[in-house]
């Protein structure tokens, strides 16, 4: 069944329909979520108000429209709804300035074996992206993943973060300087 | 070239992502030492798209639509009928109105306390501390009724072959919305301990929900293998007790706050 299909449907109060729906796109929604709020906890919280969102739109959904690009829409939304929320709560993460990393990422490059071999392993470099994305604030991370993955534009992050155009850039700029410093020595070795 | 005509690390990153930077291209053609920086820049770049994204856990399908299922509504069909035909609907609102019950109640029996003129500072009950209260109230009961299901399923006489589970199937369905409304809560309060257990037992709770209503001897095994495995009973068990205890010591707080005030 194709998803227009299954939105039909599940417009009509056809549930497996829409379960038919979670279980295509769930796993998409889920990698999206993950790489903008970098926990997996709050990934499937994005992950259920997604769908939750999408159900009760299904009204506005044009038949036209490709439906994983629109929930991937919402999928962004509801991420950066819950990194706003959490905004206020951030304390040590947001303080953690580029000498502290820096000292950090240093630690690390003694303790740890950047073979080449290793590297070529894609579960390494996941790790490794993840952890020096686990540097960045949430804002950090999530103007960096709306800019970098998501090709979306400074005006439009500043729009979606809240934030001014001028401020969504530093934000990028922040995270790209710790994302290069802690990835250089691994690139470069 | 003088330093200062170079090119920023900001600006590289601008015209990396194609924004326009004045006279980049032309610096960068000229300038040895900004297209070294900006090789690794983009060495780096292409680092991370190479790091395949996170992938869900095995079986995250079947876990999502047993999380989402007892939230969904019929769609388009008015709010008034969200409520209707669904114990596992009229849990979650139930949840909700406890909640909000309880922070109005709040609001009415813990009114803000005066300092008295020159006396000592009273013990002001901070926006956290009522939250924390709030949610005290209706957690207690919460953990009891999770024990309740779990201790069924973990005592259940599984020697007939299969076992119906449908009752503490539909307990657990309504606790699984409950559930994630306390831990949102939680984690909003800052309580990692209480967020914690809340996590272990959703996961366990939606296990649960969305296993066969009818489980083989195997099956069963297994979900009690789960509820073992984190001691989860335990945890849940303690984490009761904890809950009552901080109820009992919120209420003396509330008091001696109170006494001040008056």
């Amino acid at each position: 069944m194709t998803d227009t299909a299954a939105v039909a449907l599940a417009r009509e109060g056809d549930s497996d329909a829409f379960r038919g729906l979670v279980e295509r796109h769930s796993r998409a929604v889920y990698r999206l979520a993950h790489r903008m709020t970098g926990n997996p906890q709050d990934a499937e919280d994005v992950v259920q108000e997604t769908f939750l969102k999408a159900y009760r739109q299904l009204g506005r959904f044009e038949s036209r429209a490709n439906f994983g690009t629109w929930l991937h829409r919402i999928a962004v939304n509801c991420s950066i709804d819950l990194i706003r929320g959490r905004k206020h709560q951030e304390t040590g993460h947001d303080a953690a300035d580029l000498d502290t990393l820096d000292a950090a990422v240093r630690d690390k490059d003694q303790r740890v074996d950047p073979s080449p071999e290793r590297l070529m392993l894609s579960a390494e470099v996941q790790e490794r992206v993840s952890r020096a994305m686990d540097g960045l604030t949430s804002m950090e991370r999530a103007a960096f993943v709306l800019r970098h993955f998501e090709g979306q534009s400074i005006d439009e992050i500043g729009r979606a973060l809240n934030l001014k155009a001028n401020a969504a850039k530093h934000s990028i700029f922040r995270a790209v300087r710790k994302m290069r410093l802690a990835l250089e020595p691994f690139v470069e070795s | 070239m003088s330093e200062q005509l170079h090119l920023t690390d900001d600006d590289l990153v601008l015209h990396y992502y194609g924004e326009e930077v004045p006279r980049a291209e032309s610096h960068l053609a000229a300038c040895g030492a900004c297209q070294a920086n900006f090789t690794r820049l983009q060495r780096v770049m292409a680092f991370i798209d190479s790091a395949p994204a996170v992938e869900a856990p095995d079986g995250f399908e079947r876990i999502a639509w047993a999380r989402l299922q007892p939230a969904l509504g019929a769609p388009q069909r008015g709010w008034v009928s969200w409520f209707v035909f669904s114990p596992a609907r009229l849990a979650f609102a139930a949840g909700v109105l406890v909640l909000v019950g309880a922070s109005f109640m709040a609001g009415r029996w813990w009114p803000p306390t005066m300092p008295a003129a020159g006396g000592p500072a009273p013990q002001i009950q901070t926006d956290a501390q009522v939250r924390e209260r709030i949610l005290l109230v209706d957690l207690g009961e919460h953990f009891d009724r999770s024990q309740r299901v779990l201790t069924e399923l973990a005592s259940a006489d599984d020697t007939a072959g299969s076992v119906d589970i449908s009752l503490e199937q539909s307990r657990a369905e309504q606790l699984v919305a409950a559930n994630r409304l306390y831990r949102q809560t939680a984690t909003t309060t800052g309580d990692a301990a209480i967020v914690a257990v809340l996590d272990d037992l959703e996961r366990v709770l939606v296990d649960i929900a969305a296993s066969p209503t009818t489980m083989t001897q195997e099956e069963l095994d297994a979900v009690k293998r789960r509820i073992e495995s984190k001691e989860l009973l335990f945890k849940v068990r303690v984490m009761a007790s904890q809950v009552r205890a901080r109820q009992r010591d919120a209420i003396q707080v509330k008091s001696s706050t109170s006494t001040v005030g008056s």
